[in-house]
Parts: C-alpha cells; sequence; structure tokens
C-alpha cells in the first residue's frame, strides 16, 4: 500500500486548489469592492458603505437599462421556448437525413462567432428599421437563445419513452393533448432548464446588444461595456454583486430541479 | 386493417407535422442569422463598381490585417494550450474526488462560469491593475521587486480569456472522465500496472476525445472572442473581432469588415468540419 500524500499527489492537488483560487477570484472579490466608499478600485476597500447600491438604485439611466434587460429577456424567453420545444419534438419523431441538417443549421448561432453575428444583423437591420427598437433585441435574443432551447428539450426527450405518448393516442386522445397531458408534465426539468438558458442568454447578451440597442432601448450589458470601456465607475462592482447573486440563485434553483427530478 | 393508401396518407401527414413544427425556429434562423450571413458574404465581394476582390487582396496585402489574424490565432492556440494543461487536472478530480469534494470542485467551476463575462472583466480590471491586489501580493511576497504590467496588454487579455475558457474546457471533460468505467482502471492495476501506468496507458487514452471536444470549442470560442479582449487588452493586443467591430461602428468601413468575417467564418465552420469527423459536432455543443 502506497502512502496518500506522495509528491506527485500533493502537487497534483497543489495545482487543482490554484486553477480553482483563479476561477473564483474574480467572484470572490467584486462583493466586498461593492461595499466600499471608495470612488477608485482598491481592494480591501478601507471604508464600507452602501452608497454604490444607492447609485445604481437611484440612477433613471442603470434602471431603465435594467428594466429594457428583464423585459427582452422575459420576452426571448416566451418567445424562444415554445419554438424550441416544438422544433426538438420534430427532431426527436423522425430519422431523416434531411434533419441532421435542420439540426445543425438550428445550432448555427452557437457556431457563428458573435461578433459576425453582431454586425450581420445590424446590417440587416439598419435596411428595415430594427436598429434601437425592442422587437429588434427580442428577435435577435430569440434567434441566439433557441440552440440552447433545443439542447435542453432534446436530452429531456430522448430519456422519455414516446411509446407512453402513443399509448394515449391510441386510447383516442389527439396528438396535441397526448403531448400536453403525458409527455410535456414528464420532461418538465428539461423545460426549466431550457427557460432559465433562454432567459440567461438574453440578459447576459452584450456583442449583439452593443450594435443594435441605444436611445431609450439600451440593455443593461450595453450600459456596462460602455462603463467599463469609458471610465471604471464603481456602481457596477454593486450592479455586479447583484448579478451575481441573480446567477447564484438560478444555480441552486436549476440543481434542485435536477435533483429532485 | 388500414389500406395501403390510408397509412402512405398517415405517413405524409407525420411528416406535414414534423415540417409544421421545425419552421418557426427554422424561420427566425434563417432571416436573423442566414440571412445577414449571406449578406455579408455579398458585400464582401461588392462595390459601387461591382464585382470585386479588392476586400479579399487588402487582408493579404494590408500588414494590420494579416497581423491582427496571426496575433488571433496566437492568442488562441495560447489560451487553448493553457486550458488543456491547466483545466485536466481539475477535471480529473472532479470526476474521481469523492462526492461531496467532487460537488464542490464543480460549483467552483459552474459559478463563475455562469457569472456575467462583464462582470469578470470588471474584477480582473481591479485585481491585475498596478496596485492590484496581485500586484500587491506578488511584491509584499518578494517575488517581484516593482508592479508587472498585467492589464491593458496581451498579459491581461490572456488571463481574462483563459478565466472565460476554462469551464468550456473542464465541463466536457469532466463528462467524458465521468463516463469512463472504473472496472478498467481497477483491472489495469490488479494485472499489476502502477498508478501511473495505469493512467498513461487507461485513462488518458479514453479522455482523448473529451480534451479534443473541449480543446476545439476553446479555440473556436477564443478566435471571435470580443469582450474580454476589447476591455482587458487596453487597445494594444487587437484580435480580428475587434478589426470587425472598429471596421463596422466607427469607420462605417463595411467590404473590409465583411471580407475579415467571411474569412474568420471559413476557418471556424472548417474546423468544426475537420473535426466532425473525429467528435460529431453536436456532441461538441452539447447535444446529447
Amino acid at each position: 500500500m502506497t502512502s496518500r500524500f506522495t509528491l506527485p499527489r500533493i502537487a497534483f492537488a497543489l495545482v487543482v486548489a490554484l486553477v480553482l483560487l483563479f476561477l473564483m477570484l474574480p467572484v470572490l472579490i467584486v462583493v466586498p469592492m461593492s461595499f466600499s466608499d471608495a470612488r477608485f478600485l482598491q481592494f480591501p476597500p478601507k471604508v464600507w458603505s452602501l452608497r454604490w447600491y444607492w447609485s445604481y438604485f437611484e440612477s433613471d439611466a442603470w434602471m431603465e437599462a435594467t428594466r429594457v434587460s428583464l423585459l427582452v429577456a422575459s420576452l426571448t424567453t416566451v418567445i424562444a421556448l415554445p419554438m424550441g420545444v416544438a422544433a426538438a419534438y420534430a427532431l426527436n419523431a423522425t430519422t431523416w437525413r434531411v434533419l441532421r441538417w435542420c439540426q445543425l443549421i438550428l445550432l448555427m448561432p452557437l457556431m457563428v462567432p458573435i461578433i459576425i453575428v453582431a454586425s450581420g444583423v445590424f446590417f440587416v437591420y439598419a435596411r428595415v428599421g430594427l436598429v434601437t427598437t425592442i422587437t429588434g433585441l427580442v428577435l435577435a435574443h430569440t434567434m441566439l437563445a433557441l440552440p440552447y432551447v433545443l439542447i435542453a428539450v432534446l436530452a429531456g426527450l430522448r430519456n422519455f419513452d414516446m411509446q407512453q405518448e402513443m399509448v394515449a393516442r391510441s386510447l383516442g386522445m389527439n396528438r396535441f393533448r397526448a403531448f400536453l397531458a403525458v409527455t410535456l408534465p414528464q420532461i418538465k426539468p428539461s423545460l426549466v432548464s431550457a427557460g432559465l438558458f433562454a432567459f440567461i442568454t438574453s440578459l447576459d447578451e452584450t456583442v449583439v446588444a452593443l450594435f443594435i440597442s441605444g436611445g431609450d432601448n439600451q440593455t443593461i450589458t450595453k450600459r456596462m461595456f460602455t462603463a467599463l470601456r469609458d471610465e471604471i465607475d464603481p456602481t457596477i462592482a454593486a450592479i455586479s454583486s447583484l448579478l451575481i447573486l441573480c446567477s447564484l440563485i438560478l444555480v441552486l434553483a436549476a440543481g434542485r430541479r435536477t435533483a429532485e427530478a | 386493417m388500414p389500406s395501403v393508401s390510408a397509412l402512405r396518407r398517415a405517413a405524409i401527414k407525420e411528416d406535414a407535422l414534423v415540417l409544421c413544427l421545425l419552421a418557426p425556429a427554422m424561420l427566425v434562423v434563417g432571416l436573423l442569422l442566414l440571412l445577414p450571413l449571406s449578406w455579408l458574404a455579398v458585400q464582401s465581394i461588392h462595390n459601387e463598381q461591382g464585382f470585386t476582390l479588392e476586400y479579399y487582396r487588402r487582408l493579404v496585402e494590408d500588414s494590420t490585417y494579416l497581423d491582427t489574424f496571426l496575433t488571433t490565432f496566437r492568442i488562441s492556440a495560447l489560451v487553448t494550450l493553457l486550458s488543456v494543461i491547466l483545466g485536466y487536472p481539475v477535471a480529473y478530480a472532479a470526476a474521481r474526488l469523492p462526492r461531496f469534494w467532487a460537488t464542490l470542485v464543480l460549483a467552483m467551476v459552474v459559478i463563475p462560469f455562469w457569472t456575467s463575462v462583464l462582470v469578470r472583466c470588471y474584477a480582473w480590471l481591479v485585481l491585475l491593475q498596478r496596485r492590484g491586489l496581485v500586484n500587491q501580493v506578488l511584491t509584499g511576497s518578494g517575488l517581484i521587486d516593482g508592479p508587472l504590467a498585467l492589464v491593458n496588454n496581451m498579459t491581461g487579455t490572456v488571463i481574462g480569456t483563459l478565466h472565460v475558457m476554462l469551464p468550456f474546457m473542464i465541463l466536457p471533460l469532466y463528462g467524458v472522465m465521468q463516463k469512463i468505467p472504473q472496472d478498467l482502471l481497477v483491472a489495469s492495476s490488479s494485472l499489476g500496472a502502477k498508478p501511473m501506468t495505469t493512467f498513461l496507458r487507461v485513462f488518458l487514452p479514453l479522455s482523448g476525445p473529451g480534451v479534443i471536444a473541449g480543446a476545439v470549442l476553446v479555440f473556436v470560442i477564443c478566435l471571435g472572442f470580443y469582450i474580454t479582449p476589447e476591455l482587458l487588452g487596453g487597445g494594444r493586443t487587437i484580435l480580428v473581432s475587434m478589426l470587425v467591430q472598429r471596421d463596422v461602428e466607427i469607420f462605417n468601413q463595411w467590404g473590409p469588415a465583411s471580407a475579415a468575417s467571411v474569412v474568420l467564418l471559413a476557418v471556424v465552420l472548417g474546423i468544426f468540419w475537420l473535426i466532425n469527423k473525429l467528435v460529431p459536432v453536436e456532441k461538441i455543443l452539447g447535444v446529447r
């Protein structure tokens, strides 16, 4: 029996610990930063305060951007989810060769570099007058969210035995009702994660929003990006902490959902 | 017994349903992705006079464009290499440690993964600045004499990009490693192989597809990455994505921007097409 603490084992543990520290460091640093009183970036903060949280909640521009982002993300989820579910159902139902191509096309938004998507969409929007509109943002975000919805729902459908739906239909339900009554409840966990993915994809999307949002319809990501590029406003630390809190809640919610399933 | 024609009608109905269900999603991707991409492609070979290859010629002849492409490839390759080297041990730990520790390791990968890229850029700007925490710790411990320039240059770009890419390496790799049957490792050591031999001859080859999937994903995302290089590179390290953005938003030069986009897109899709022969693209993108 060899000892538990050999040199390679210690070296291995050290590397893993250092990489994990590297991964967690930014998340760990932002929260204390947001409670600092200083105007300049410093860590650890000398005096604690809530002033950057107030400056976020009292700023009309930030509040408006938050409202736009939440609205766009909600609309994107509402549109992308049923579309993605329908497409996943169709892809799961048959084994045509053509369908592999359809699936690849629907996954394309994940393959094409986002900067190319953004400039292409901007180019088209400029011609049809969709630049700086909520509609334009929702449409572009729906396209970007579709592959995530598709992947999540397909995973759910592959684990589901379609025979059950067949049984319901052979007992006289029409196909749509059989889907709603039998299939849908059983793939609910993957629907929840699909919805979460769609919502977060939109909320988090920056590059397309940089190109096509503006005026009264700027997203929070566009404002954050501009603020980070031009001059660093510590309000961002407060917003960042709130965003980290949101993603923690979502990760936990998603984790519990999958644990229940 | 249903007649042949009734069966055929049912089959046609089934096909029609499949098409109807796919239509909305295909329409959205067609109008908002394929149409803009074709438009860019047309724009890249078209000027006021008609057909032209001038923009592509400029990509090769103008050293800014060529250098930018080379820098982009170099940084992407470096970040991919670092992700494999640093990501492999973490994925291995997550796959082989007891449940509690594995969950902890995975949580520490997933939490930053779910944190907005902008938030992470902000944190790195704070951490890596001249009088930031990293420089304080390094000078305080006597490892270096004066503060290092860690941000607003290529170092900042690489650190920030690596941070975004590591989870894209670790998570698929973990997925593959987790499926490697424990029995094989037990069998190998019961036949007399030392732990290192078992790892090198059994575990490492079996985790190969995961390494390939993760590395391709990381390399390709790096090639078109915009946010972090823009914010942490301080305008010194120009990548293809930044070139496209400047051509479009500042100079309103659609020709060169389109040509650069088409080349970048061709490279990315080419990589996916090549790798598809080893690991299906759907797998790399996360379809099970």
